[in-house]
């Protein structure tokens, strides 16, 4: 039994080392706070939702329904005669979901026992999963209304079983960053934006972790195979070492990710449905300069992010410590992959906008669907900030390996 | 003109004083040894001249230029058998061969050259991997002498070998110096360094105590071996 106890703490004393406890513990604190962001969000869900309410018509019903918005929903906006626009304008104004139209023949067409229809221009800010979620709350409301309608209609009686129990249709358009989108709702762009679009964040992450991990790895194992001090005495420059053990290292990751994502792309596909949608025809779709522009802004982060590893794997005394030293790498992407699926940029709050520009991984993430709104300037302030990222963290490399850190682990330059 | 020109050389790590105040010389086409204990400053030494480490104070030169200011002329000239040092495991030997003298003219002269120092037969053609720490090393000696340097720093070059092999390096070293390679080695052997060097250092704790040939330290010190020279010394 001694020996079972002596050789169960010996083990535990050899496995419970911080390398193997600070990935666990930041991977836990990754998921609490999504926990916490998707919580925050189910809540906005239910809070009373801001809205435009513009009623063309005077008639019962139409004041039937426009008294049924009002009492489940903040109305920034309440007029009987005013252009969409303004309702619009103001909406956005207050941080509100749509609005709302009631035209004038809509009680009319409820009397005539045809299907009226209520006109609903969303205000779309954002284009993350969680940007939409605010709309399941009018559209709730918008059952409310129909359900409210369909009591007064079967009361009434004589109707069609049909007609009674869906005596409203809704007639949707989205607005968002400038264009009308007819027919379609926030909650489809959405869909289909992160059914196309995640695979480009998923790729990045999966990217930086496998090369990053190769370039720290391999000073790991240099140090550990004794192999460096003999690289450090051949006639080569520093950089060129440095620029070598990079460009060394992508080219295997990336060989290892496209493997990966061979396997990921038949997973994804098992269960990502981009709808019936055809953005293509709302004018949303890339062009040759945007596919460029991704693959530039793809090229500047992984050549930052190798930067970044080649500093950390200065730290790496030998393969195991190399292990820890991609933790920090691994949050830095997964941090942007989540952000981006669930906000978009725009609607994040300015802590975290800033967070997400200043990680040099989140700007190919963020590049595929800013682009497809035109939102250029995000991504050439992206592409010039990750190149500067990359060029300091480079040149933070170089200098570390003039220096006697990579052998003694302290930084002294020449006396 | 000195092959190696070191004056009061300290090197500090922190507190820690390695090296405090060494001055010596090795002059060309001579095998000069440093002897001492394990920590007494002699891997520290080889470093530097090396332009591996930075120096906290005094003044290197290999054959004119300072390893501090022109580290890359420097490294064209030297090659630095590092203690316990290790190959690409994944390469065969031959391959590591070829990768190290890709860094100089390449050429397949040069990967004969170290083949044949090497004298590891068909066994050449095998992953590092599957070598004996005494092959390992003999490999890595190739390497570094295969490109006929102007000055090889060789750090206990024989450390952990069998007596087998290290004679047989011994024997490389000397063969070295005359095709016109001026060897600084360092050990903690003794005996060895008493076989192979035409001038050696004594360094205990940072300093040098005592340098000249073996036989004129014997002679001042009435000693039998270098090895009682060293104890009086110390002593």
């Amino acid at each position: 039994m001694n020996n079972f106890l002596s050789i169960t703490k010996k083990e535990v004393r050899e496995l419970l080392t911080p390398a193997t406890i600070i990935p666990i513990l930041v991977m836990s604190l990754i998921f609490g706070g999504l926990g916490n962001m998707i919580g925050g969000a189910a809540e906005e869900a239910t809070d009373t939702p801001t809205v435009g309410l513009i009623t063309l018509d005077d008639g019962p019903i139409a004041q039937r329904a426009s008294d049924v918005i009002a009492d489940s929903a903040t109305v920034a906006y309440n007029d009987t005669d005013a252009s969409i626009d303004q309702g619009i304008s103001t909406v956005r104004e207050n941080d509100g979901t749509a609005v709302l139209v009631i035209p004038a023949n809509f009680s009319q067409h409820i009397l005539d026992n045809r299907t009226a229809t209520i006109m609903v221009y969303w205000v779309m800010e954002g284009a993350g999963i969680m940007d939409s979620i605010s709309s399941s709350a009018v559209q709730d409301i918008l059952q409310t209304v129909n359900r409210n309608i369909s009591e007064m209609v079967i009361a009434a009686g004589g109707v069609n079983a049909t007609f009674a129990l869906s005596p409203i249709q809704v007639n949707e358009t989205t607005v968002f960053k400038g264009r009308d989108m007819a027919g379609i709702s926030p909650g489809d762009i959405s869909s289909v934006l992160s059914s196309q679009f995640t695979v480009v964040p998923v790729i990045m992450m999966i990217i930086i972790i496998m090369a990053g991990g190769m370039v720290i790895s391999s000073m790991g194992m240099e140090k550990e195979n004794k192999t460096l001090e003999t690289l450090l005495t051949l006639p080569v420059k520093r950089r060129t070492i440095v620029a070598g053990k990079i460009a060394g290292s992508a080219v295997v990751g990336l060989v290892m990710a496209i493997i990966y994502m061979i396997g990921f792309s038949y997973y994804a596909t098992s269960f990502t449905q981009g709808g019936n949608v055809d953005l293509a025809a709302y004018g949303l779709q890339l062009t040759a300069l945007d596919y460029g522009l991704i693959t530039l802004s793809l090229f500047m982060a992984l050549t930052a992010g190798l930067s970044l590893c080649m500093v950390l794997g200065t730290f790496a005394k030998n393969y195991k410590s190399a292990q820890t030293l991609t933790v920090p790498v691994s949050v830095l992407a997964l941090i942007p992959m989540f952000l981006v699926m669930f906000r978009d940029f725009a609607t994040l709050p300015l802590p975290l906008k800033g967070l997400l520009f200043a990680i040099p991984f989140s700007h190919p993430m963020m590049a595929m669907r800013a682009l497809l709104f035109d939102d250029y300037l995000l991504v050439f302030a992206g592409i010039i900030y990750v190149a500067l990222f990359a060029v300091a963290l480079i040149a933070v490399a170089v200098w570390i390996f003039s220096t006697d850190r990579l052998l003694t682990g302290r930084l002294q330059r020449k006396g | 003109m000195a092959a190696v020109a070191v004056h009061d050389l300290r090197k500090h790590y922190g507190e820690v004083q390695a090296v405090r105040g060494v001055t010596f010389d090795v002059q060309e086409n001579e095998i000069y040894g440093l002897i001492g204990p394990n920590g007494a400053g002699k891997t520290t030494v080889l470093r530097v001249i090396s332009t591996l480490l930075q120096i906290t104070g005094g003044s290197v030169d290999v054959f004119g230029h300072d390893v501090a200011d022109e580290a890359q002329t420097v490294r064209r000239m030297i090659s630095y058998l590092p203690e316990d040092a290790g190959a690409y495991k994944n390469l065969t030997g031959r391959d590591y061969l070829r990768f190290m003298a890709s860094f100089f003219d390449g050429s397949h002269d040069m990967t004969q050259r170290a083949v044949d120092i090497a004298d590891l037969g068909e066994r050449i053609d095998d992953k590092v991997e599957q070598y004996s720490k005494g092959m390992t090393r003999r490999l890595l000696v190739a390497r570094a002498l295969m490109v006929q340097p102007r000055l090889a720093i060789l750090d206990e070059p024989t450390s952990g070998l069998d007596v087998v092999n290290a004679r047989e390096i011994r024997n490389i070293i000397r063969a070295t110096t005359e095709q016109g390679t001026t060897i600084l080695l360092s050990s903690h052997n003794m005996l060895e360094v008493e076989y192979l060097c035409d001038r050696i250092a004594l360094i205990n704790d940072g300093v040098i105590v005592e340098q000249g040939s073996p036989a004129e330290l014997r002679e001042k010190y009435g000693a039998a071996t270098i090895e009682d020279v060293f104890t009086e010394v110390v002593a």
